[in-house]
């Protein structure tokens, strides 16, 4: 594999850049795999190169129905963070971020990633008790975190509401320093006069490339449609593009769980829901740091490009459309104007959707089923970008070992007949409003 | 937008109701012997299949009544819908 550097910049400009190599190959598939994963996005590449570098295992194809990089890894806000309160969510998030320091030089890909901190405000005396209590959870795993008064908060976001008569007035906020955001996808580079360079999905090309170079068939355009299960056991998987005989699969398909599910004749503790971002016109840069409005559902970064990337709520019934309702946007953004009055002038670019695996506790899956040789990883709500190295570092383990690694010990599946649930919010089994 | 036809008021507003997701999960009977499993469906586990798909709404801001809407969850048209008491034939 051609190694990105600047000498090779250099020596491919005399060829007008013609001349590199493919990130990666269009492979037919083979007749038989050692692992076959499921789902071309952000997990599942990182779970396929993982597979490869850390348990040496090569023999591996992951299908992927449409193109990589064309679901949620390419929908979603960007957001890096580990500001969890309990021990197997604090833990997860935070080797995560290890792996998202080290990813750039890891993958030999710059994903841009931009450690600028996450604000979570708090509007009032019992929202301040409760992130105190958060980040005090949180300092205790070894994770930044810093608790801002009004004063402190205006001091770093200047540009939001701190009058006298708002409804939700700033108390104050609790800071990760650390978190940050990472290039994903450019969700459209239209606008862009460098639309090329900025369409890529650096997270996910990144993953591709490397996975590719060492052996692993990356295969899209190719849909699943069944599964081989005999005895309690996986002995294939039936594509679109042919029968494939594996003893191990890895389901990584997040938005779509509930269908493949059906297949195998499962019933998960998932929902699947739309969730509606979008982004403003790019204008100078304003906001340095990613900030969450506590009185409501709304957040807020600014992309390199200028564009102010914001999100909220899903869009509140079940859903496989990749497409969102205006009532939701107008919501969202309405919080979004009482935080940051100035958002009122801009105009919106682009909205998009993306579906979500809504677990019954608002914490994902990665384990074992009761097939053997059938691994599942889903139920990732709003947190699946930032969890894309950890969760393919921790999928690829209990894969390889067919054992979970007690980083995702946690995420069972059997937590909710057992009642060990990872309710972070403590909000219950309505998918739809947690 | 969606348009819902509530079997009281008539087509309202997506705005005006919440929602209160599947419609075909039953609550197990109380007087019957009663598995963990059986719960765990009941609490837990939902099919939210792609295509057809019943579930509860509540016309909040109308006639604030429960009802049964018939949706495809992939196109979101709208087929059917009934009052809470009604059976899903």
């Amino acid at each position: 594999m051609q190694k990105y550097s600047i000498f090779n910049l250099v020596k491919n400009a005399f060829s007008g850049h013609q001349n590199w190599d493919l990130a990666w190959k269009d492979p037919t598939p083979k007749k038989e795999y050692d692992v076959v994963i499921i789902g071309g996005g952000g997990h599942g590449l990182a779970t396929a190169y993982y597979l490869a570098k850390e348990h040496n295992i090569t023999n591996v194809a992951i299908i992927e129905k449409g193109w990589i990089g064309g679901g949620n890894v390419g929908r979603n806000t960007t957001i890096i963070r580990s500001n969890y309160m309990h021990d197997d969510n604090a833990l997860f998030s935070e080797f995560g971020m290890d792996l998202w320091r080290k990813m750039s030089q890891d993958l030999n890909y710059n994903v841009m990633f931009s450690p600028r901190g996450i604000i979570n405000l708090a509007h009032s005396d019992a929202q301040m008790n409760v992130y105190a209590r958060r980040g005090n959870s949180m300092r205790l795993n070894g994770i930044d975190a810093v608790l801002l008064n009004r004063e402190q908060v205006k001091e770093i976001i200047p540009m939001a509401d701190f009058s006298e008569n708002v409804r939700f007035p700033i108390f104050g906020g609790l800071m990760q320093p650390s978190a940050g955001t990472a290039r994903h996808d450019a969700v459209g580079g239209l606008m862009q006069p460098s639309a090329g360079t900025a369409r890529h999905d650096a997270v996910a090309w990144g993953y591709a490339r490397q996975a590719d170079s060492m052996g692993v068939d990356i295969i899209q355009n190719c849909e699943v449609t069944g599964f081989d299960v005999s005895g309690g056991k996986i002995n294939g998987v039936r594509t679109s593009r042919g029968d494939i005989k594996v003893k191990k699969i890895g389901l990584c398909v997040a938005g779509s769980t509930n269908v493949l599910a059906e297949k195998l004749n499962m019933t998960l503790p998932i929902e699947t829901h739309l969730l509606q971002a979008c982004v403003s016109e790019p204008v100078k840069p304003i906001l340095d740091r990613v900030v969450t409005f506590g009185a409501g559902h709304f957040y807020i970064s600014q992309s390199d490009k200028g564009e102010m990337v914001m999100g909220g709520d899903l869009d509140g019934y079940n859903s496989y459309a990749q497409r969102g309702n205006l009532p939701t946007l107008q919501h969202v953004l309405t919080e979004g104007i009482a935080m940051m009055p100035f958002l009122s002038k801009l105009k919106m670019l682009r909205t998009w959707g993306g579906i979500m695996d809504m677990s019954m506790d608002g914490s994902p899956i990665i384990d074992k089923t009761h097939i053997e040789g059938l691994y599942l990883n889903c139920g990732w709500c709003y947190g699946g970008f930032k969890a894309t190295p950890a969760s393919g570092w921790t999928f690829a383990h209990t894969i390889a070992q067919d054992r979970v690694h007690k980083l995702n010990a946690g995420y069972s599946l059997n937590r909710f007949s057992t009642g060990h649930l990872l309710d972070e919010k403590g909000l219950g089994t309505k998918t739809w409003i947690s | 937008m969606l348009h819902i036809k509530c079997p009281h008021c008539g087509m309202r507003s997506q705005n005006e109701f919440s929602y209160g997701g599947d419609a075909t999960i039953k609550r197990p009977e109380l007087n019957k012997e009663i598995s963990d499993q059986d719960w765990d469906n009941f609490v837990y586990n939902r099919k939210s299949l792609r295509g057809k798909h019943w579930e509860l709404w509540q016309h909040l801001s109308g006639c604030r009544q429960w009802i049964k809407v018939e949706r495809d969850t992939a196109t979101h048209e709208i087929f059917n819908t009934l009052k809470a008491n009604e059976e899903i034939s």
